[in-house]
Order: C-alpha cells, then sequence, then structure tokens
C-alpha cells in the first residue's frame, strides 16, 4: 500500500469529503494562497475555489462564530484555528455557542463544525505556540475532542469527524505532520469513539496520546527486550472517551501508565486514571502512574524544551515501577 | 521642526543596528537548517520573524521615548526593543536559547520582556494591544506623564481586541499610542482581502480619536507623526492611531517561500529602503560625511559582532530550570 | 406613506402582543412563577416589528438577551416561549434554555443569546451560507450599544464586508449597557459611525417609529437580497423597565427616563393609525382584547403543561 505523511493523509481526506459534499467549505488563515502554514490544505483553493476555501482575516471568534451560523443556515464549516493557543479569544464561540446550541434549543439544532487545530511542542515554537490543551475541551459537553496519533488514523478520523452532526475539535500534533504510513486510498471512516491497540502486551497497558504514542511505542520495544510485554492503547477520541477498551485492557495486565504531553495536573490522564479507579480498581495491582510535562508553559530553549517534554525514559522508568 | 544633528544621526544608527543585527540573525539562524529545513535546529532555533524592511517604524517612534514609557511589541519584535535601547547581546543570547539571554532562555525569539525599559511582546496576534492601554491605565493613575505604544500589524487590525482595546483607551482618556505597521500581508493574506477599509486610520474616527497615515518607509515622517501622537499623550489628551505603510523585505518568517508576493513588487519597494535613502539625505544635507557614515556602519558592526560572540560563548540553562518561575 | 394597510395593521398587532407578553412575564416574574433572569423589551418594540416586518419566514434573525420581543416579531408562538420561560417540557427549548436561549430553526429564529455579540459572527456564518447555497436569503442581528464594544461587532462586520454577505445589523441603542451610560461606554454618539471602519452604509433611526425603522430595514434588506451587502442600522430606543428583571435602575435618572416615556412606540403609532382612518377605537379594542386572550391562553398553556422528566438532563447534548 502506498504511504502518506500525516499531512497529507488530512489533505486527502479534505479533498475527498469536498468532492463528495458540496456543503463543505474550509475557512482559517493562511488556507487558502498559502495551503495553510504546515501545508494540510495545499492544493484545496485550486481545486474547489474562493467560495469553498476562504482565507480569512486574524479573526478567531468570527471564524468560530461563523461556522455557528453557517452550519444552522445548511452548511458545514471545516475551520481552522491556526495553534491551538490561539483558541483563547474564540473561546466563547466555541464552548458557550457551538457546544450548547442543541442541548439549549432542546435538541434541535444540528452544528455540524469541524475545527482543526495543532498542538505540541518540539519546534522551540515557546509558550505561546506549542500548548496541549486537549484536556480543557474534554472537560465541555457537547463539543466532541478527536486526537489521531497516525496518518491512518488522521484520515479515517478526519472524515468521519466531517461527517458527524456535532461540533468536533479535531486536534493535530504538530511534530506528526511529516510522520509516514500506509494509508488507503479510498475514503474511509473510523468511528468517533473507539481507540486502538496499537500494541498487544500482557503486563501493562499504557494509554498514550498523539506523539505520546509513538514514544510509548519506542519504550514497548525496549522494555519487550528484558521480558516486559507492553499493551498501547491509544484512545483517539478524548471525549466521548473509549472506557471500555481501556477498561478490558487494564483487566487483563492489572497495571496503567499513561502518557501525554499535556501538563500532568488536570490533564487527560487525570481523567483517565479516575475512570479507571472508579470501575476496575479491583483489577489492579499497582498504582497508576502519569508520565507528562510538568506543570510550567513550554520553553524555549532546546536545552529546556527537551526537559519539558516527556521522553521514552520516563516511559520505561513509570513503567518499571509499576511491573514492580 | 527643526531637528537636531544629534538626533538624526541616532535615528540612522538605530535603524542600522536593527538591520545589521536582523541581517546577523537570519545568518545564523540558516546554519544549522541547510540542506534540509529542521526548524528546531541550532544555533537558533524555533521560528524567526525579521523585521528587514521596517526600521523606518520602530526608530521614528520609539525615538521619543523614555526608559521607563512602556512598548507592547509582536512576534515581529527585534527592532521595536532595539529602537527602545535593547540589549543586543541579551536578545541574541535569548534567541540561541541560552541561560544569559533575556528571559534566561525561557522565552526566546517572541517572547521578550526587559523590565527595566517596561517592553514585551508575544506571540498572539493583538494580545499586547490591550496591554498597552492597561500601562497606559496605570500611568494615568499613578499621575505620571509616561506613554504607552502599542505595535502591532494590519493583521491585527481586524481582531476584536484591537476594537476593544481602542474603545477603552478613547473613553478613559488613555496616554497610549496605537502603531499599525502595514506591511500589506498578514502571512500571505494581502490587505485588500482581510480589511473592509483602506487605511486603519479611518478607524480611529470610530473610537473618536486622532488617526493618521503615513510613509512608513520615512524615518523622519514616522518621527513627526509620533513625536506629536506621544506629545498629545503625555499632555493628558488621550489616545491616537498611526498607521505606517511599510514592507518586510523577508517572509513572515524565516523558511516562507513568499509566493504571495507578485513579481516585481519586492523591487518597487526595495527602491524605499529606509536606511540607505536616509543615509543619503543625511550625506546630501552635510549631517554626515562619508567617512562618518562607515565609521557608525564599523561601530554597529562591532556591536552585532559582540552579541555573537556573547551568545555563542554563553552557557545553556540547566534543565531543572524549565520547573522554575511558574509563581512567585 | 406607501405601506400597504395590511402591514401596518400587522406591525400594529405585533407591537401590542409583545407588550401584552412582556407585561404578563413581569408579572408571572414577580409572582415567582418566573425561574432565573428575565430581560424585558418593553419600549423596544418597534425596532424588532419595524425590522421583522420586512423579513420572510426563511430569512433569519440572531437576538440576545432581551430576545422575546425578536421572537414575537419573527412569529414565534406565544404558548411555546411562555412554556420555556416556565421551564415546561412543552416549550420551544423543552425546558433546556430559559428565557434567553429560545431559538424556532423552523421559523429562522437562530436563538436568544446569553453572550453579549455572541449573535454577530453566528449571523454572518447564516449570511455565509445563504450566499453559498445560491439563495436570496437574509439575516438580521440584533445587539445593543454595549456590544458595539465587543471584539465581534468588529471581526462580525469586517468579515460581513470584505465577503459581501446579506446581513442586516441592527443595533438597538437604549443608551445602557446595564448600568452604563453609552457616553461613558463609548466615545462616539452614534454608532452608525462606525460603519465607515467597514466601508458599509450606516443609518440612524428614530427607534420609536416603527415606520422609521420599518423604511430603513427595507432599504437594507433589499440592498441585502440583492447581493449589495451589509448595513448598520442605529435605532435610538429605550427599555421602559431595568436591565432584568429586579433591577433598581439606580442608575438612571427619572427625568430621561419620563422623556422618554413620552415617546413610547406604541401610543405613537395607534395615534397615526388613528389619524389615517386605518384604525378606530373599536378596532384598538377589539384588537387588544384579541391579544390579551391570546396570552392568557399562553400562560394557561404553560401553566398546565409537565416539568421534564429528571432523565431528560442527559439527552440532546449530541445529534445521534
Amino acid at each position: 500500500m502506498r504511504k502518506l505523511t500525516f499531512a497529507q493523509a488530512l489533505n486527502e481526506a479534505l479533498k475527498q469529503e469536498m468532492r463528495r459534499d458540496p456543503t463543505i467549505y474550509v475557512a482559517g488563515e493562511d488556507v487558502g494562497k498559502y495551503g495553510g502554514i504546515f501545508g494540510v490544505t495545499a492544493g484545496l483553493l485550486e481545486e474547489f475555489g474562493e467560495e469553498r476555501v476562504r482565507d480569512t482575516p486574524i479573526t478567531e471568534s468570527a471564524i468560530i462564530g461563523s461556522a455557528v451560523g453557517a452550519a444552522a443556515a445548511g452548511l458545514r464549516p471545516v475551520v481552522e484555528i491556526m495553534f491551538i493557543d490561539f483558541i483563547g479569544v474564540a473561546l466563547d464561540q466555541l464552548f458557550n455557542q457551538a457546544a450548547k446550541m442543541k442541548y439549549m434549543f432542546g435538541g434541535k439544532a444540528k452544528l455540524p463544525i469541524v475545527v482543526r487545530t495543532t498542538c505540541g511542542a518540539g519546534m522551540c515554537a515557546a509558550a505561546q505556540h506549542s500548548q496541549s490543551l486537549e484536556a480543557w475541551f474534554m472537560h465541555i459537553p457537547g463539543l466532541k475532542v478527536v486526537a489521531p496519533s497516525t496518518p491512518y488514523d488522521a484520515k479515517g478520523l478526519l472524515i468521519s469527524s466531517i461527517r458527524d452532526d456535532n461540533p468536533v475539535l479535531f486536534i493535530e500534533h504538530k511534530m506528526l505532520y511529516g510522520i509516514e504510513g500506509e494509508v488507503p486510498e479510498e475514503p474511509y471512516t473510523i468511528p468517533l469513539g473507539v481507540a486502538d491497540i496499537k500494541r498487544e502486551g500482557k503486563d501493562v497497558t499504557v494509554v498514550a496520546t498523539m506523539a505520546m504514542v509513538h514514544k510509548a511505542l519506542e519504550a514497548a520495544e525496549d522494555l519487550a527486550k528484558e521480558g516486559i510485554e507492553v499493551e498501547v492503547v491509544d484512545p483517539r477520541t478524548l471525549s466521548p472517551l473509549d472506557k471500555e477498551t481501556i477498561i478490558n485492557s487494564v483487566k487483563k495486565t492489572h497495571r496503567l501508565v499513561i502518557v501525554h504531553e499535556a501538563v500532568k495536573q488536570a490533564g487527560p490522564g487525570a481523567e483517565i486514571a479516575a475512570i479507571v479507579a472508579e470501575e476496575a480498581f479491583e483489577y489492579l495491582d499497582a498504582p497508576i502512574k502519569r508520565v507528562a510535562a510538568p506543570f510550567t508553559p513550554v520553553p524555549f530553549s532546546p536545552v529546556l524544551e527537551n526537559a519539558y517534554i516527556p521522553s521514552k525514559e520516563s516511559i520505561i522508568s513509570a513503567v518499571k515501577e509499576v511491573v514492580g | 521642526m527643526p531637528v537636531s544633528k544629534e538626533t538624526l544621526i541616532e535615528l540612522y544608527r538605530t535603524m542600522l543596528k536593527i538591520r545589521l543585527f536582523e541581517e546577523r540573525v537570519a545568518e545564523i539562524y540558516w546554519e544549522g537548517k541547510s540542506p534540509v529545513f529542521n526548524i528546531a535546529a541550532d544555533p537558533i532555533p524555533g521560528e524567526m520573524h525579521l523585521y528587514i524592511g521596517e526600521e523606518a517604524v520602530a526608530t521614528g517612534v520609539c525615538a521619543h521615548l523614555r526608559p521607563d514609557d512602556m512598548v507592547a511589541g509582536t512576534h515581529r519584535s527585534h527592532g521595536h526593543y532595539i529602537a527602545k535601547g535593547g540589549d543586543l547581546k541579551k536578545l541574541m543570547a535569548e534567541l540561541f536559547g541560552k541561560k544569559t539571554g533575556l528571559c534566561q532562555g525561557k522565552g526566546g525569539h517572541m517572547h521578550l520582556f526587559d523590565a527595566n525599559l517596561h517592553f514585551g511582546c508575544g506571540g498572539i496576534i493583538g494580545a499586547g494591544i490591550p496591554h498597552a492601554v492597561g500601562a497606559a491605565l496605570a500611568f494615568k493613575m499613578q499621575g505620571k506623564d509616561n506613554v504607552a505604544v502599542s505595535f502591532f500589524g494590519d493583521g491585527a487590525a481586524n481582531i476584536g481586541a484591537f476594537h476593544e482595546a481602542l474603545n477603552l483607551a478613547a473613553i478613559w482618556k488613555l496616554p497610549v499610542v496605537f502603531v499599525v505597521e502595514d506591511n500589506l500581508y498578514a502571512i500571505s493574506v494581502p490587505k485588500s482581502k482581510s480589511t473592509a477599509v483602506k487605511s486603519n486610520a479611518e478607524r480611529a474616527a470610530a473610537y473618536g480619536m486622532p488617526g493618521v497615515l503615513v510613509d512608513g518607509m520615512d524615518v523622519m515622517a514616522v518621527y513627526e507623526a509620533a513625536g506629536e501622537a506621544i506629545a498629545r499623550a503625555r499632555r493628558g489628551e488621550g489616545p491616537s492611531l498611526i498607521e505606517c505603510l511599510c514592507y518586510r523585505y523577508r517572509g513572515h518568517f524565516e523558511g516562507d517561500p513568499q509566493l504571495y508576493k507578485p513579481e516585481g513588487e519586492e523591487e518597487e519597494w526595495r527602491k524605499k529602503d529606509p536606511i540607505p535613502n536616509f543615509r543619503a539625505k543625511l550625506i546630501k544635507e552635510g549631517i554626515l560625511t562619508e567617512e562618518e557614515a562607515a565609521k557608525i556602519q564599523e561601530e554597529v558592526k562591532a556591536l552585532v559582532d559582540e552579541a555573537e560572540k556573547f551568545a555563542r560563548e554563553s552557557p545553556w540553562p540547566e534543565p531543572e530550570e524549565a520547573l522554575k518561575h511558574v509563581f512567585l | 406613506m406607501a405601506i400597504e394597510k395590511e402591514k401596518l395593521l400587522w406591525m400594529y398587532e405585533r407591537m401590542c402582543t409583545i407588550r401584552a407578553f412582556e407585561e404578563k412575564v413581569a408579572e408571572l416574574f414577580a409572582a415567582g412563577k418566573i425561574p432565573g433572569f428575565v430581560h424585558l423589551y418593553i419600549g423596544e418594540e418597534a425596532v424588532a416589528v419595524g425590522v421583522c416586518a420586512n423579513l420572510r419566514d426563511d430569512d433569519y434573525i440572531t437576538s440576545t438577551h432581551r430576545g422575546h420581543g425578536h421572537l414575537i416579531a419573527k412569529g414565534g408562538d406565544l404558548k411555546l416561549m411562555m412554556a420555556e420561560l416556565f421551564g415546561k417540557k412543552t416549550g420551544y427549548c423543552k425546558g433546556k434554555g430559559g428565557s434567553m436561549h429560545i431559538a424556532d430553526l423552523d421559523l429562522g429564529i437562530l436563538g436568544a443569546n446569553g453572550i453579549v455579540g455572541g449573535g454577530l459572527p453566528i449571523a454572518a456564518g447564516a449570511a455565509l451560507a445563504a450566499k453559498y447555497l445560491g439563495t436570496d436569503r437574509v439575516v438580521a442581528c440584533f445587539f445593543g450599544d454595549g456590544a458595539a464594544n465587543q471584539g465581534t461587532f468588529h471581526e462580525a462586520l469586517n468579515m460581513a464586508s470584505i465577503w459581501n454577505l446579506p446581513v442586516i445589523f441592527v443595533c438597538e441603542n437604549n443608551h445602557y449597557a446595564i448600568s452604563l451610560h453609552q457616553h461613558k461606554h463609548m466615545h462616539v454618539t452614534d454608532i452608525a459611525e462606525r460603519a465607515k471602519a467597514y466601508d458599509i452604509p450606516g443609518v440612524v433611526v428614530d427607534g420609536n417609529d416603527v415606520i422609521a425603522v420599518y423604511e430603513a430595514a427595507e432599504a437594507a434588506v433589499k440592498r441585502a437580497r440583492a447581493g449589495e451587502g451589509p448595513t448598520l442600522i442605529e435605532c435610538k430606543t429605550y427599555r421602559h423597565r431595568g436591565h432584568f428583571e429586579g433591577d433598581p435602575m439606580i442608575y438612571r435618572p427619572k427625568e430621561e427616563a419620563e422623556e422618554w416615556m413620552k415617546k413610547d412606540p406604541i401610543p405613537r403609532f395607534e395615534a397615526k393609525l388613528l389619524e389615517m382612518g386605518i384604525l378606530t377605537p373599536a378596532d384598538i379594542t377589539r384588537i387588544k382584547e384579541e391579544i390579551k386572550a391570546k396570552v392568557e391562553e399562553a400562560v394557561r398553556f404553560a401553566e398546565e403543561s409537565p416539568y421534564p422528566e429528571p432523565a431528560e438532563v442527559l439527552q440532546d447534548v449530541y445529534t445521534e
């Protein structure tokens, strides 16, 4: 099968969906002529034209807000917030309007919006261009949160997100854009709310997200040489979370380590740990461990940024601690 | 209004300082990043947004500022910092991520802060505009005649924070000057596609404050307009908006293929390069001789060399420092 | 004037309906029958009615926290509205929304909104969709003088202008953002002046003269339907009651309120229609009695309707 990069897989998903459904349009900063600053929307303007691929002013609250209005009036917007760090200026439209309209209006409104955004550190882009804020959005009822880790997952999940009739925040870790993987040519969907076991194992469950999935897999390779078999579970969708897959894995391995790049305090791992503690406590043979970034803004200097991002070694350490 | 010879020479020197510094940064930046563009590669990792071409704006405005006046910058703020009197060594060291940098390597090129010079900048478009308003509020409440200046681009003028900040400054009659650096593009989107009016100077009336449009490639034009606006603010007469038409000779960021710039546009703007034009003018008017100009060039180059050496030789921060300074 | 008799009568009846509904809500609220907050439209009826008289059922509106007037002017059902205010299962939002979140998507009502300025970008988006789908629908976006300082105002007007969207931005300038008078919250006297910052037409009208509002809206709707883009209409008006029911209104000088009450849009219009012979005193009595009966029917409907089941809390979060 041919290989595509993560960015190319997303690009293909967008093209295929836009060909299929004329009510889908794309809007965001530099998505048109420039093709997106990470190239994800390259070629869309040329194929679909200015009506359907719109460069916007710097105007995040109107980007998301107009997506709400357009969705309520029959279109399927796929808008981009260039960096998740910029979403602050537009939060109201996402969490108070888009996420709540269906409920507040008694079930009537249908808001099929996808907000694509980037996250993550590793480029020395510093504090306001490197955050992982997915936990904020897992906390909002009415909003789905999707976070793929591979090109295959990226294409299938984006297609599903576009076809979903709910507001979806689709988070792309910027360090993953260049990674390659096998991606089928035809359009396909991956259901939202379903996790994926990226590697099977019997000794410990490692739940990892986005870029950390790859570090967890590397750690698992190393640990296998020492006779420790790690099962790596990738939730793929953070809200709604596939509790069942995670709990079934813990029932098998009896040990859980959660790895994410978001800061540890109140991060996605806190929710996952609480769920497992509440619903699968009897199956645990060791306390749950979380491996995450420290509770600081993302520092700039490469030495500091390196110290900030959870490393493969820290994952191996945590696994060894719970295995005992 | 007659401007002293010293001031004119200082204006020239400052613009040159910015230009030589930025050009040096560009050279060093690409050292580690060819042939493959790995944005995180040393010696200067991360994104880079250079001020080359826009020097007249920062220089013309900051010439009127005191060290304790406040400046809120942008993602493209080396020029503002240098014009405000910033330390080239600490700036360069910060770009390198060294412990001796302005922010001890924690901030990087877009997040500079200098408490002595009351200077700050950040990466969120429009975020600095309300900051300047706040500083101006503090000055007013403390009975000082200090001024705050907010620099931002043509793209930022469409963001909600612009609207809210200008309205607030006007109703509270605050000593702040809003400087729009209109370099025609918000990354790749031209102003004609993003902004409903031809000039943001027209928008000033919507807030009840004066607004002027100046040639941002002419340091004297900027100097004069800024002088008036800053004097107004110091007298307690409230805020103003100055829109400076200028151009960035490089991309939005280093590595930007700039496909959005039409053929011939950059060459036209190169003819208006503020630095050689001002140099020629000063020599023609007998303010500088060729030898003096060459001497200034050497002096500034030496400062930039020193800054580079300092940055290269400085130590890295310790990894544990990543955990410090989250809270007081 | 060129407005047909039917339309004039419709406008009169609508304004009286809004007034009667809101006065009844005030009564019920004071009696403790309506939970939460209510923000009444009394005094501003000419604005909603003068604008909506120009709209079709398939046009859209976005509204505010003070939305009952817009909803009724756009054709909202009094029974369903009242039941929603009571928090009953039969309400517009099944009791889930309340006063500030009433919506009727079939009538193009994209919701009242609890966030000041929240409706502006939503209106721009609906207009984008209308244009994109090749229709000639328009969107009327209501907001107040306070909202005209929100970042969303700036972004939505700029976007509507550069993309040439069919929006009629209607600023209901009742001179107060809760307790802060306009001259303290902005440095311009006529908000319509801000239209220049977006290169769109801006007009000021007497918001207590329903004909003036009608005429300005008519021109703006025509422009928008013809693909000529957005307009900003500023309606100078006044709310008779507080920002919310229970507001002691200590910020308003009594003389100012009294001056504005004299310009009450309904008696003014009534007098005009009497003068023109379009209404007789008997008509007035009859119309008001019919309205009274409808409002009372709405109250009965609300009172007799059941509350939602507690389990309904979990429903309607997502679209299946």
